[in-house]
């Protein structure tokens, strides 16, 4: 079946300044502004533009998260996604979602689909985890592709060009494989009028974890949260030599 | 369009598709239109790729239904739509409303599948845009005296006269042109018609040099002998007066709606400046003088809002809405000049000058009050439409 499965995940707008919770225990997300998070707005792109140059039949938005997740998700059919699945965590138990949980979510999913292709976003912008793709793809015993900048399908094979610390490395892996999607994959397209008209139509399942078989008790827990620590003042110098003086007296060289 | 039980809680909330499709142009207009918008002002600009681009989203023909190649969504979702556009560049936003209301509001109104077909579906997509010639030198609010005329000879229209004040002019595709067939039935004698342009016989006078909307082509279109098919005429030989009348009336939502993104920008703007602006050793956002007139600007612009969906919702459930249409441009064109002004005012000196967007909303917002209907003749329409209601 070839079938695509995006995941997308609901967070903190990037513009809005994040401010943490007066009891430490997280972030204000209370009458906060939530958007997709972006790099997953690139995920749904890739996966839709497959689509459209009909290498996959079908490309499934997955969130999970509460009620409102399924704001997410209808975006991403305006972007051009076929369907939804809104799998329901909901109070404490969304609180303490993490990769780990999301990623045995997907797996299961992406056995039920039966999806040839799984794309994610490199990683979210609230936690910053970079998790989810990797443990997806062990889960499931996939190959990955991760940090994709670029993304071809060759028959039952992808070829992926990833951005790393070096360069660019390209790769070859063998379908079903499990993508990530880094920022220069391309750029996602404004969900149009009359994509969203349509997207009214299109259907979104709801299930919980449990009827996935998922246990998603987590196995960590946030101590603490608190704000960076405030930027103090550099001091400028005028010579390279009072700098190098400088940086010995600090004890960093 | 699928007709949308809107109520009254979607004055409070709007429903979901409404706010994604908002969302939408918000985006756009934050990421594509105010970056760009101070060049396409101080270079007078047309935006021909951002057109293209909205033209893509359905943008440029919100109302216009699916078969014909538009977005298929209600007039709610227009007055949103160009709120959101005109947030970011009040020209780009001025060419959506012009579009929508002016050029294709008619012609879906009024014409024959054949002409809708012909004149709308291709400007639907962002590649042409069309505009609405009815003032003339002579007559702006006494729309009722043009003197352009158009005779047959034929199977021709010869049309003759000057229209001034035409935005969109120097980069439309077509126009909509009121003229008259016989002077002698004054405003019962004035037709409708559709010219292509360029087209022999339509030439363009130049480029007025404007205070505002810069980024907008304004100019008069003269007529000299211009000659078009009989099957040019819009609508039925003497409507030509009521189909203007009923084309402003909606109109007024699409300016209403460009008036409130005008002044929610200037409103943002003021408020940004007000948190990081330090005088007295505070954010100046601390003092009461400043605090006052943030309030009175955002009641400004949240009760034009209000009267400008409620106008749009009327118009969508078929209801009577030309009181209320008039009443939310006058609410809301005011409320953009009120709130430019206030805004360069907290700016202070920043105010002035070009590297804040302030300037550019003050003088954007001033023609709202001015076109498709000035605040005096919205006043007319409101007192009569009133004095109607409660004739003994």
């Amino acid at each position: 079946m070839s079938r695509v499965l995006v995941g997308v995940k609901r967070v903190i707008d990037y513009a809005v300044k994040v401010r943490v919770k007066p009891d430490h225990s997280g972030v204000v997300t209370d009458g906060v502004k939530h958007s997709m998070n972006p790099f997953c707005e690139i995920a749904v792109e890739e996966a839709v533009k497959l689509k459209e140059k009909k290498l996959f039949k079908e490309v499934v938005a997955v969130s999970c998260g509460p009620a409102q997740a399924t704001e997410t998700i209808r975006t991403a059919l305006a972007m051009g996604c076929d369907r939804g699945i809104h799998v329901e965590v909901t109070g404490k138990d969304y609180e303490s979602l993490g990769p780990l949980q999301v990623s045995k979510i997907f797996a299961a999913l992406a056995k039920k689909e039966e999806a040839s292709l799984v794309i994610l976003g490199k990683q979210a912008i609230d936690d910053d985890c970079n998790q989810t793709g990797q443990m997806t793809a062990a889960l499931l015993d996939w190959p990955q592709g991760t940090f994709a900048s670029e993304v071809e399908i060759e028959g039952d094979k992808v070829k992926v060009v990833r951005e790393i610390d070096g360069g660019l490395e390209t790769i070859k892996i063998n379908m079903p494989a499990v993508v990530t999607a880094d920022l220069r994959l391309n750029t996602p397209r404004y969900a149009t009028l009359p994509n969203i008209m349509k997207a009214k139509k299109k259907k979104i399942a709801n299930m919980k974890p449990a009827d996935l078989g998922v246990d998603i008790v987590s196995r960590l827990e946030v101590l603490r949260v608190d704000e960076p620590p405030t930027r103090l003042a550099g001091v400028k110098v005028e010579t390279v030599d009072d700098l190098v003086a400088k940086l010995k007296e600090s004890g960093t060289i | 369009c699928p007709s949308l039980e809107l109520s009254f809680s979607s004055l409070a909330e709007l429903p979901e598709m409404h706010q994604m499709m908002r969302q939408t142009c918000r985006d756009y207009a934050d990421r594509e239109l105010a970056p760009i918008a101070g060049k396409l002002d101080k270079e007078h600009l047309f935006p021909a790729q951002q057109v293209h681009e909205l033209g893509s989203m359905g943008v440029m023909a919100v109302e216009v239904p699916e078969e014909l190649g538009g977005a298929g969504m209600d007039y709610l979702a227009y007055a949103l739509a160009v709120e959101e556009i005109s947030r970011g560049c009040g020209s780009t936003g001025c060419v959506v409303s012009v579009n929508n209301s002016l050029y294709i509001g008619p012609i879906l109104k009024f014409g024959t599948q054949e002409q809708k077909e012909q004149w709308i579906t291709p400007f639907t997509t962002g590649e042409k845009v069309g505009c609405f010639a009815l003032s003339e030198p002579g007559n702006g609010s006494d729309a009722g005296a043009a003197s352009t005329s158009a005779r047959q000879e034929g199977d021709e229209w010869v049309l003759n006269g000057t229209k001034a004040w035409i935005t969109n002019s120097w980069d439309a595709s077509a126009v909509v042109v009121f003229a008259s067939t016989d002077k002698s039935l004054k405003h019962k004698g004035i037709s409708a018609f559709l010219v292509p342009m360029p087209h022999p016989g339509l030439s363009l006078g130049k480029k007025e040099d404007k205070l505002g909307i810069r980024a907008t082509s304004t100019a008069n279109i003269i007529l000299d002998d211009c000659r078009i098919p009989l099957g040019n005429m819009l609508g039925s030989p003497g409507a030509g007066f009521k189909i203007a009348m009923q084309t402003l009336d909606s109109g007024r939502i699409g300016i209403a709606s460009q008036a409130l993104g005008i002044a929610q920008a200037a409103l943002d703007c003021a408020a940004d400046y007000a948190h990081k602006r330090t005088a007295f050793g505070a954010p100046i956002g601390k003092l009461q003088a400043v605090q006052f007139k943030l309030a009175d600007m955002a009641v400004a612009v949240e009760s034009a809002r209000l009267l400008t969906w409620k106008a749009a919702m009327l118009k969508d459930a078929k209801k009577p809405f030309t009181k209320e249409a008039a009443m939310a441009k006058l609410a809301a064109s005011e409320a953009a000049t009120f709130c430019s002004h206030q805004s360069i005012q907290v700016l202070g000196g920043m105010g002035y000058v070009t590297d804040m967007p302030a300037e550019r909303h003050y003088r954007d917002a001033r023609i709202t009050e001015i076109y498709e209907g000035t605040s005096e003749i919205q006043r007319l329409v409101i007192a009569g439409q009133l004095l109607k209601e409660n004739a003994p």
